[in-house]
């Protein structure tokens, strides 16, 4: 207890100093070891469980049976800490493991995420956080509830809450459970299990102060392992030591191999594994513009509407350390997505460029087929190569990977040593974990704060509710868990959907709550019930094969959400009485970054 | 009380437009660069396609400088209001 209190606090620089020392020694320590012939396999499960070991310790130290420690970390987290757990909380499996993957494959009009996912946090900072920590709630739910008042807008917001937090949560279990098959050579099945387990040791003693101080950890694992491997390809390449401002002869570089080797279809697909077939630089196609901004729209929106996210800025001492605290978040979140789009430009020029020894584009095929990466990952099935045109020759077309393993498979890829690829995977492993932690705790703290302690039995005592957010917390992951062992969707679809979830039904009515005085309950409710009707609807729609309407597909639905919810919304409240003077009072307290917060909670 | 009702009032409009003109500076960079990439590569910015680049790392640096101008700037205005204590 004592270690995670005010010394905690004052000695804060130091204790993250010293363990990302001991990372890195813990690095040079493994690449001695593979020196002297340790085997991959190994050095990889070292890696896995050192990481997760010390995030398990943590979550121990952190272990608290107060209300406000499990709920908002005591309130004390300094901005900068809350900025780098912030930071890993958002970057999920899906940043850290798939997304250069699906610039790799999905070229130009993958970059919407990036702008969607870096974009949104002006929205955070201008129009949520520093309103949302003045009111002083515990989730938010809880702000929507008290700011409308009633126990059906609470338990609106808290079905959109769960539904986008859950369409997460199992893609970030699935994340685990693909890197721990791999990493530990066990069955998928059996890897999603390990995985929720790992996850739950972080956040299931302490809640969100184990969550805060595990995250802070995960994200110096995630930051260091997105970066080496980058930057020791870049040396490679001589493209000097930060490559991020001298890639840019790549970029163009690559339109010529594409024009070269031809972005054409394979002539036999394979299901599951994507071939190159949309240029890396540029737009193409009916809409591409359009395309592109409406999916950043939704994630921008989404951004700012999920709880996961808005929650963490409860944690901070104050509304101007909240707004500080968005500054940093995305200041550590830029380091890692300004990295991705160099990331997957590198590793394609890996494949295709002719000089580079590592190219395998062009090459016969008998030799691509006997190089280790190739078998390795064609074993567990998520890589093919098949001569379909006959020519003893590996074509562009012919060529088929999981877009998901990119960033797992480049350290083999380029040639580096083993240990790069135990460093990615512990890395990869850190950004599902801790992104699940913060969505396994969303849900269950909604669940026990707003509808088990505000609905259902507002005389629980502390003890009690603590108990039962544990319980919820335990039950939603295994749920979690076994979903994601189904395999619906690929795991960036599956977080694309969550965005959209957020945003049709949280956006409006979280934002016009503090920006629009006149905004009532019967507005809210129409605005949350609207919403989150017309985007499922619609998303019901286009996922069973209907036409999409001026190109939103289903990763976009979010934008008819949207709309709905905010005409159901200003309609029915411009119908309706206006709220009246306490709410009206509560909003101009709102407004103002100092004084009492508005709600005070009694333990 | 009155004063302090209308102090709150011209600290909430300082705060709006502010907070208006972050908003649009953020439509510019997040709504319009996507739409006028292709003339845009064909310009090179540091040896990119200058479209590219904006949106693999230009706009992301204008997100970052965005926030820290307007919590520059939210500072002041908290300061001026005296809203500013801890």
């Amino acid at each position: 207890m004592a270690l995670m209190q005010g010394r905690f606090i004052d000695n804060i620089g130091r204790v993250y100093g010293l363990y990302t020392g001991g990372f890195l020694v813990f690095i040079i320590l493994m690449a001695i070891l593979e020196q002297l012939g340790v085997s991959a396999n190994t050095i990889g499960v070292l890696f896995v469980a050192f990481t997760i070991g010390i995030y398990a310790v943590i979550g121990w130290l952190s272990r608290t049976m107060e209300v406000d420690a499990y709920y908002v970390a005591g309130r004390q987290v300094p901005a900068v800490y809350n900025g780098m757990a912030t930071a890993a909380d958002w970057m999920s499996g899906a940043s850290f493991v798939a997304m250069a993957g699906g610039i790799f494959f999905g070229g130009y009009g993958y970059m919407a995420y990036i702008i969607g996912w870096t974009g949104g946090y002006v929205l955070v900072n201008s129009l949520m956080a520093p309103y949302l920590r003045k009111f002083g709630c515990y989730t938010v739910p809880d702000f929507i509830g008290t700011r409308y008042g009633g126990n059906l807008t609470r338990l609106f917001a808290v079905v959109v809450l769960v539904v986008a937090s859950f369409t997460y949560v199992t893609a970030q279990i699935d994340a685990t459970g693909t890197i721990a098959a791999r990493v530990l050579q066990i069955p998928y099945s059996v890897g999603v299990w390990f995985g929720l387990l790992s996850i739950l040791l972080c956040s299931m003693l302490g809640g969100m102060r184990a969550v805060t101080w595990t995250q802070v950890a995960q994200y110096i694992v995630l930051i260091v392992a997105y970066l080496v491997p980058v930057i020791w390809m870049s040396n490679v390449q001589d493209f000097g030591i930060i490559p991020h401002f001298t890639y840019g002869e790549a970029a163009s570089t690559m339109r010529e191999l594409e024009a070269q080797f031809g972005l054409n279809p394979p002539a036999e697909a394979i299901p599951g594994l994507s071939v190159l077939t949309t240029p890396h630089t540029s737009p193409v196609g009916a809409l591409a513009e359009w395309r592109f901004i409406t999916l950043a729209l939704c994630m921008m929106a989404g951004t700012a509407s999920l709880p996961h996210i808005l929650m963490r800025y409860f944690t901070t001492p104050s509304v101007r350390s909240a707004r500080k605290s968005v500054g940093w978040s995305l200041f550590f979140i830029f380091l890692l997505y300004f990295t991705a789009p160099a990331l997957a430009t590198l590793t394609k020029l890996q494949l295709l460029d002719p000089n580079l020894p590592t190219a395998v584009i062009g090459k016969p095929f008998e030799e691509v087929a006997s190089l280790a990466w190739i078998q390795n990952w064609s074993s567990v099935g998520f890589l093919a190569i098949a001569d379909q045109n006959g020519d003893g020759i590996l074509q562009l077309n012919e060529f088929f990977m999981r877009p998901d393993i990119v960033v797992l498979a480049t350290p083999e890829i380029a040639g580096l040593p083993y240990v790069i690829s135990g460093l990615v995977a512990a890395g990869g492993m850190a950004a599902a974990m801790s992104t699940a932690d913060g969505l396994l705790l969303a849900i269950a703290n909604a669940l026990s704060h707003d509808l088990y302690y505000k609905i259902i039995d507002p005389k629980a005592d502390t003890a009690v509710r603590l108990i039962v957010a544990r319980v919820l917390l335990v039950g939603i992951g295994a749920i979690g868990a076994l979903i994601a062992s189904l395999q619906l969707t690929s795991i960036l679809g599956a977080v694309a959907w969550a965005f959209c979830f957020a945003c049709s039904g949280l956006f409006f009515p979280l934002a016009l709550g503090v920006w629009w005085k006149r905004a009532n309950r019967q507005g809210a409710l129409a605005g949350m019930f609207a919403g989150f009707v017309a985007g499922s609807a619609y998303l019901y729609y286009v996922y069973n094969g209907g036409t999409p309407w001026l190109g939103l597909d289903d990763v976009r639905f979010g934008i008819i959400g949207m709309a709905a919810s905010l005409v159901a919304m200003v309609v029915v409240t411009l119908m309706t009485p206006e709220p009246d003077e306490e709410i009206q009072r509560m909003v101009d307290e709102t407004r103002v970054p100092v004084g009492e917060p508005i709600i005070v909670h009694k333990h | 009380m009155s004063d302090n009702t209308d102090a709150r009032d011209r600290y909430w409009q300082k705060t709006r437009n502010l907070t208006i003109v972050i908003l649009v500076l953020w439509a510019f960079f997040s709504l319009f660069i996507p739409l006028i990439v292709s003339p845009l590569n064909n310009l090179t910015f540091l040896g990119f396609p200058l479209g590219y680049y904006m949106i693999a790392q230009g706009s992301l640096i204008a997100f970052v400088l965005l926030i820290v101008i307007q919590n520059w700037r939210q500072d002041a205005i908290d300061r001026e209001f005296g809203f500013d204590e801890e």
